[in-house]
């Protein structure tokens, strides 16, 4: 391991060679100190090539493994060079690069290891309530249904377990780089794991746009099997001592 | 049980043997992989050689003929071998991606050592 450095910036992306280079852009006007990685998870595009052009460094996958494992490969890839803090966020350009600041600050202030950016917490500011957030009710549906399950398994209010756009510090690091990880659909219950590991979590609210021209991945069969593995995976952690 | 059927099930279990091990010998099947299928070879030989056994059996199961008893394990043999499988599968798809997740740092490794090798004007990009 590498000796310590501030905070890195983890982009998994998949076939995003439009938008990838705005995004790294994006977090380059907000935290001019961050390392960029991106995690190229076996695009048949240049993605690649843009994420490096735009001066960002590449993690390549050979194959296309998934979001779960493209996040791992940057938390390894963290851990070896010893960052302090990581934020991760998606390559879509759906996550606001300007609350990257946010999501840091209880990291970096010691205040939590864990931080989740919310698109449905509720501030004083009027553009971050839920209701703006665009998607199709079923979704929500079951963005709210886990939510509150997460909530009432670890008895804190979480709003939204299944966002992607998340800051965590080295000890968390340590913890989602190793085969504890479930890296097929990480979510929901990340949450629960962490919590049960003691690690202090926090919720900030965060604005994210709708992700345009892409196949989700929850679009198709996914989001069966996306309800089964999650009920599953909650089910096996709460066994677990 | 008839001589028939004896034959043909002397037959059977011999060649499932015979096969098990030609393929472990051609590496083609490994140790690892092959003992389940040795054990079903052996069982049917067994089974056949020792009829009683196999009436013991349907009687323990509480099955009215021995060939119901022989379903009953064959059904039971593929569940479980399929579940084995499953086993090795996900074992598999853990080491993929464990491999494909070294490769993919080696890889920035490698770049980043080449960019503060090489001089500027050559390049390091990987090729697109």
């Amino acid at each position: 391991m590498e000796k310590k450095q501030e905070v890195l910036v983890i982009i998994p992306a998949y076939n995003e060679e439009k938008r990838i280079a705005s995004v790294i852009r994006g977090v380059r006007d907000r935290v001019p100190q961050a390392e960029v990685v991106i995690v190229d998870d076996g695009s048949h595009d240049k993605t690649r090539w843009a994420a490096i052009e735009a001066g960002a460094k590449v993690l390549s996958h050979p194959i296309n493994l998934g979001y779960g494992a493209a996040l791992q490969t940057g938390y390894k890839f963290a851990l070896d060079k010893g960052f302090e803090s990581i934020v991760q966020m998606d390559g879509d350009g759906q996550h606001d690069p300007s609350f990257l600041p946010i999501l840091l600050e209880g990291i970096q202030r010691r205040e939590a290891d864990y931080v989740i950016g919310s698109r449905f917490l509720k501030t004083g500011s009027a553009i971050l309530a839920g209701e703006i957030y665009p998607a199709p009710f079923i979704r929500k549906l079951g963005m709210r249904f886990f939510a509150t399950i997460t909530s009432l398994i670890i008895r804190q209010k979480i709003t939204d377990s299944t966002s992607g756009y998340q800051a965590m510090n080295h000890r968390v690091l340590e913890w989602v780089s190793s085969d504890q990880f479930p890296w097929d659909y990480p979510d929901a219950d990340v949450i629960i794991m962490l919590h049960r590991a003691g690690f202090h979590i926090r919720e900030v609210p965060v604005r994210m746009f709708p992700s345009e021209n892409k196949k989700s991945m929850h679009s198709g069969w996914k989001p069966i099997y996306y309800i089964f593995k999650m009920f599953l995976s909650i089910l096996v952690t709460l066994m677990r001592k | 049980m008839p001589i028939r059927n004896k034959v043909v099930a002397l037959v059977v279990g011999l060649w499932m043997l015979f096969l098990i091990i030609e393929l472990v010998r051609r590496r083609k099947l490994r140790e690892e992989y092959s003992w389940l299928w040795l054990m079903t070879g052996s069982g049917i030989l067994l089974l056949t050689l020792w009829f009683d056994l196999l009436k013991w059996m349907t009687h323990l199961v509480g099955a009215i003929s021995p060939s119901s008893t022989i379903f009953l394990f064959a059904f039971l043999f593929l569940i479980f071998i399929s579940l084995h499988f499953s086993v090795a599968i996900s074992k598999l798809t853990d080491r993929n991606k464990e491999l494909a997740q070294q490769y993919a740092l080696l890889e920035l490794e490698v770049q980043e050592l080449k960019k503060r090798s090489l001089p500027p004007e050559e390049g390091v990009l990987p090729k697109k």
